[in-house]
């Protein structure tokens, strides 16, 4: 016979007393440890007596993921303040455009005046008050970037994820079709479809719809490559090995790690829907007079810029103040979903 | 069909084959393993890499790349799980057969706190509200020993330390009182320091759900402390099975001998040189002829070795219960008649400094 094989002892005292875990307090462990005796272990649900030890918490509430992204959103100083301007460039457009003693298609009995106590923001070259102008803008262009936003984000989603998790025959269809519509010049679909909506009243929302609709394709390829990686990730194996079903990873697991990617590209579509709508509304096919939008109003201030430069600077600010508004909400969701990433203040 | 037997194999892999094809040919990682795990039992495999240990497991739980071909049986439970369909794997997974995976660093989902996985996790086997879910997911943390549950419970992976989070790992694998868990190289990607006590973890997770362990190592420490019966793998085969004693007092196998041998021994004045296993095991595309450790093998007669690979047969051992060896010389290995097989490491090392008193 052999030499007995003695394996390296590893479960004694010794090495247990030697923990180097991060924040371990003895009364937890204890807690732990001492748990009481199970008389039934095969009956799923019983579980052992808990005692108080280690187990008090500050709440001793369950504390639902929404409201921990929510409070790790209001830790922030910059988002919250993007959200409340945001928020306050809404309600106050909206409320302008009701008790504003000037309409934005109303014709003034003045016209190229700079800011006054009548016109705070001026008139334009044929008597438009500017500041209504600005208000109607600023509310179009909102209920504009975030239809475009959400059409985008929805389509491109969906799409990337199924091509990214399912790969092979539904990757390649989906991808090439994606290819397609990159392949086709935005800005001559949009003449040729501006100028049938071009006509219609309200027409900002179909100009909404057809930026939407072709805007997703790089939403798709985001998530489609994040999926791609994600799914090779071993907590999505370990999901699998859980029984979860191909929808519960895709929309539980999976989603939730793609999401900062999906949001800083959805603020760029609302950015890039805003130039987008002002280009084709300079071009004359988008949003149509009498109706305005800070893109019409950039485009057409823009000329007089050195002579009448609140027909410029107006429009343009908020242009600006809305964009900056939506990518500071935007990069404090983003912040906010990722759990890493966050310093919460206390 | 579950079986009611309470003594039926919880898991029972009959004449596994599981091929992967690639340019040069196909890849034959398992090569027809048979084996049982009985209720409750703890099954201990090892063998080195590329031995066949991660894919034997992996098609326990259905999880085999795509592109893998499988024949043979697999059974969890009387139910058969090789080449059926997502849905009819989804009922056994989680719930009879659960897994812990080899990195705590990655199997844990980094965007959700570990309660809420955990409860996740109970709750896709069990009509749970959500408060019962995270109760029964605070209770399974201070199982597994993780202090302060209640608060640890809504952080996340990223704040937990290796050690830590493949306590929860284990935890969710028993959340759903499984029959069998797989163990994918549970310690080895942790801290030396920490594996005793994830052992320990290990250990009472198996009492608490009287499940099955399929542990799958190459630390033969490990296995030494916690598995009933061994089975040792090598190209694809199972070489060497039987209990813990007869694996590691009388190994039947000169490669399990050499596994052994390549460890540092704590009843030796620690003079004695490591003997290592020479070479690197074989390539397993195309077909093998004879046996596949004869090229790394001392005791290999190329007349016999060469021409046939042996079957796992029986070893005359004075132990009781089943002792197998694939090994044409298996008696006399398990013996002791062969001597030592293994040389011990380069001569010019054989006074060790340490002896001679120098720096």
């Amino acid at each position: 016979m052999t030499e007995p094989f003695v394996p390296p002892s590893r479960t004694d005292e010794g090495s247990r007393a030697a923990l180097t875990e991060g924040d371990l307090d003895v009364t937890g462990l204890s807690g732990g440890t001492q748990s009481a005796p199970h008389e039934h272990p095969r009956a799923g649900v019983e579980v052992p007596a808990l005692d108080q030890h280690g187990l008090d918490s500050q709440d001793g509430k369950v504390k639902g993921q929404t409201r921990l992204v929510a409070r790790r959103f209001f830790h922030q100083p910059m988002a919250v303040g993007g959200l409340i301007l945001f928020a306050l460039l809404g309600i106050a457009s909206s409320v302008i455009g009701h008790v504003w003693k000037y309409s934005y298609s109303q014709i003034t009995n003045q016209f190229a005046a700079g800011p006054s106590g009548a016109h705070p923001f001026g008139v334009d070259d044929i008597g438009h008050d500017l500041m209504a102008q600005v208000a109607r803008g600023v509310e179009k262009d909102i209920q504009t970037a975030l239809l475009v936003a959400l059409i985008a984000m929805v389509i491109g989603t969906t799409i990337g994820a199924i091509a990214g998790y399912y790969r092979n025959f539904a990757d390649n269809l989906l991808m090439r079709f994606v290819d397609l519509v990159l392949s086709v010049p935005i800005l001559a679909v949009l003449i040729v479809l501006g100028h049938l909506v071009s006509r219609q009243a309200g027409n900002w929302f179909w100009v909404a719809v057809i930026i939407g609709v072709l805007a997703w394709t790089y939403v798709a390829r985001l998530v489609r490559a994040d999926f791609l990686s994600l799914r090779e990730r071993d907590f999505i194996e370990a999901a699998r090995a859980l029984g979860s079903t191909n929808r519960r990873i895709i929309l539980r697991h999976m989603l939730p790690n793609a999401i900062g990617p999906i949001i800083v590209n959805g603020t760029l579509t609302v950015a890039t829907s805003i130039i987008l709508e002002s280009t084709l509304s300079y071009l004359g096919l988008g949003i149509q007079p009498p109706e305005v939008s800070l893109g019409t109003l950039v485009a057409s201030g823009q000329s007089s810029a050195t002579t009448q430069w609140w027909l410029f600077v107006f429009p343009a600010g908020f242009l600006v103040l809305l964009i900056l508004c939506i990518f500071l909400v935007g990069d404090g969701l983003r912040e906010a979903l990722d759990p890493k990433k966050t310093r919460v203040r206390a | 069909m579950t079986s009611s037997d309470p003594f039926a194999p919880v898991l029972d892999i009959q004449d596994l084959h599981v091929d992967f094809p690639t340019g040069e040919g196909a890849v034959h990682a398992v090569r027809g393993v048979d084996l049982q795990v009985a209720p409750g039992e703890v099954v201990g495999i090892v063998g080195e890499s590329g031995s066949g240990k991660s894919v034997t497991a992996l098609s326990a739980m259905g999880l085999l790349p795509r592109q893998a071909r499988t024949r043979g049986g697999v059974r969890v439970k009387g139910q058969e799980v090789l080449g059926v369909g997502e849905r009819a794997l989804m009922g056994v997974r989680g719930r009879t057969i659960s897994m812990i995976f080899q990195d705590p660093m990655t199997s844990l989902n980094p965007v959700y706190s570990v309660g809420w996985q955990i409860a996740e996790a109970l709750r896709a086997h069990q009509k749970l509200t959500k408060a019962e879910a995270f109760e029964r997911a605070v209770q399974l943390l201070t199982l597994v020993g993780i202090p302060r549950p209640r608060e640890r419970a809504a952080d996340y992976p990223h704040a937990f330390s290796g050690g830590m989070r493949q306590r929860v790992v284990i935890a969710i694998a028993m959340a759903n009182d499984p029959e069998i868990i797989l163990a994918d190289e549970p310690t080895t990607a942790l801290d030396v320091t920490v594996q005793a006590q994830i052992l320990e973890a290990l250990k009472k997770a198996l009492e608490e759900t009287r499940a099955a362990l399929l542990l799958i190592t190459h630390d033969l420490g490990v296995v030494a402390g916690l598995a009933d019966r061994v089975v040792v793998m090598y190209a694809g085969r199972a070489v060497e099975t039987g209990s813990v004693d007869d694996i590691f007092y009388r190994p039947g196998m000169p490669y399990t001998v050499g596994l052994i041998g390549s460890l540092p021994r704590l009843d030796s004045d620690g003079t004695e040189r490591l003997r290592p296993i020479p070479g690197s095991p074989p390539s397993l595309v195309g077909d093998l002829q004879g046996c596949p450790f004869a090229p790394r093998c001392p005791m290999r007669v190329p007349e016999i070795c060469d021409l046939e690979e042996p079957a796992l047969r029986p070893v005359a051992s004075q132990e009781a219960g089943p002792h197998l060896a694939a090994c044409h010389f298996a008696d006399k290995v398990a013996s002791g008649a062969a001597g030592p097989i293994f040389a011990a490491t380069s001569a010019d090392l054989s006074e060790p400094a340490l002896a001679e008193g120098a720096p």
